[in-house]
């Protein structure tokens, strides 16, 4: 329950220039689910859940290094177009 | 690495995730914000690899080698113009994830399990499935591999129904004691095919909310796989990403001037066939 106060408490003022790099970054949190891949491939004693408990840590690792990438790209991308102040800047 | 250890330094990720979610909030430290969620999510791998009566490291270190070299290679080289489309795939494959973690859970403790833990279950396989399926379809449809207009046909409705009340009417078994196998796959594969029927009705030019609405799914789906697996910062976490998640959502919304029930079910009684 204080985990969804608080994610509710932290979001609420959010500039709407930023809500796509969070979506991305929140996307990046919830690869945490690496955690449950990582053990239950590290648990894992048959094929059949050796196999799945690879491909879950596979897709998992994905998530993680995937969204962390892509948000810090895509906030890179406002850090230079900050200064300039173009007419498109919104 | 003894349980107590452990959880203190799972709490110290759970912090780092909120002041990440924090900064990303404000448009002057959201570089840093990453960066720290980022320190924070691989504290976790490592104190869960630190796990007593772990093993497979071999099978788990090339799982994460290559996991890692396709999410880096994909979020490097993909267009500025090609982001969105790239968030709603690792959603997706995050989504996957959970949902392959239920499968496995099932396959190793069905009947054994409490209703809790059963209900966590199934709540992982099908919101996972959903997810995974969903941000598939938002992918493709931004990669303009299908097309970007709602795609509505007659008797969805009621396909819809019966998908929604198999899932259902399994899940209520598996959750009560139902112990065979092909429940579970039932399950996913129900979940599978709901999660296609709900994006493809959607237009391109709301998937950004959808795909923020399938990111909260998957915090949610985490949630549960962390109930299944007593694993606290799982649970912690993945509500957190539920929770903004969702919110998030309803702004986005709001942005875009669209009400989110607007964009979910506006195409679904054909309303606005033709407005897309």
């Amino acid at each position: 329950m204080l985990a969804i106060f608080l994610g509710i408490e932290v979001i609420s003022k959010v500039p709407t220039m930023l809500h796509t790099p969070l979506m991305s970054g929140t996307n990046a949190i919830h690869g945490i689910v690496i955690v449950g891949a990582i053990l239950v491939a590290g648990t894992a004693d048959d094929g059949f859940t050796k196999i799945v408990g690879f491909v879950a840590v596979v897709l998992a690792a994905a998530n993680v290094v995937g969204g962390f990438v892509v948000t810090d790209r895509m906030l890179q991308m406002f850090r230079r177009r900050e200064p300039r102040r173009g007419p498109h800047d919104e | 690495m003894g349980r107590t250890t452990s959880d203190a330094l799972y709490l110290v990720t759970i912090v780092t995730f909120i002041l990440a979610l924090r900064f990303l909030s404000s448009p002057k430290h959201a570089r840093k914000g990453n960066w720290i969620g980022a320190a924070g999510m691989t504290l976790a791998i490592v104190v869960t690899l630190a796990h007593r009566g772990l093993g497979n490291y071999l099978l788990i270190g090339i799982a994460m080698a290559i996991g890692a070299a396709v999410g880096a290679v994909g979020a490097r080289t993909v267009k500025m113009t090609a982001m969105p489309q790239m968030v709603a795939l690792f959603n997706g494959v995050g989504g996957g994830a959970a949902a392959l973690i239920a499968l496995v859970e099932f396959h190793d403790f069905a009947g054994g399990l409490s209703t809790v833990i059963a209900t966590s279950t199934v709540l992982s396989a099908l919101i996972g499935s959903v997810s995974f399926s969903g941000s598939l379809v938002a992918f493709a449809k931004l990669q303009e591999l299908v097309s970007g207009r709602p795609i509505v046909f007659r008797g969805q409705q009621v396909v819809n129904g019966l998908i929604i009340l198999a899932a259902v009417v399994l899940g209520i078994t598996i959750a009560a004691g139902g112990a065979e196998q092909w429940m579970i796959y039932g399950l996913v594969a129900a979940a599978f095919v709901f999660g296609i029927m709900f994006v493809l009705p959607i237009g391109g030019a709301d998937m950004p909310v959808v795909i923020s609405l399938l990111n909260a799914f998957t915090g949610l789906a985490a949630s549960a796989t962390g109930f299944v697996l007593h694993n606290n910062v799982l649970i912690v976490s993945g509500a957190l990403v539920g929770a903004s998640g969702t919110l998030l959502t309803l702004l986005m919304g709001k942005a875009m001037n669209r009400s989110v029930t607007n964009v979910l079910f506006g195409a679904f009684g054909q309303v606005q066939a033709g407005a897309a």
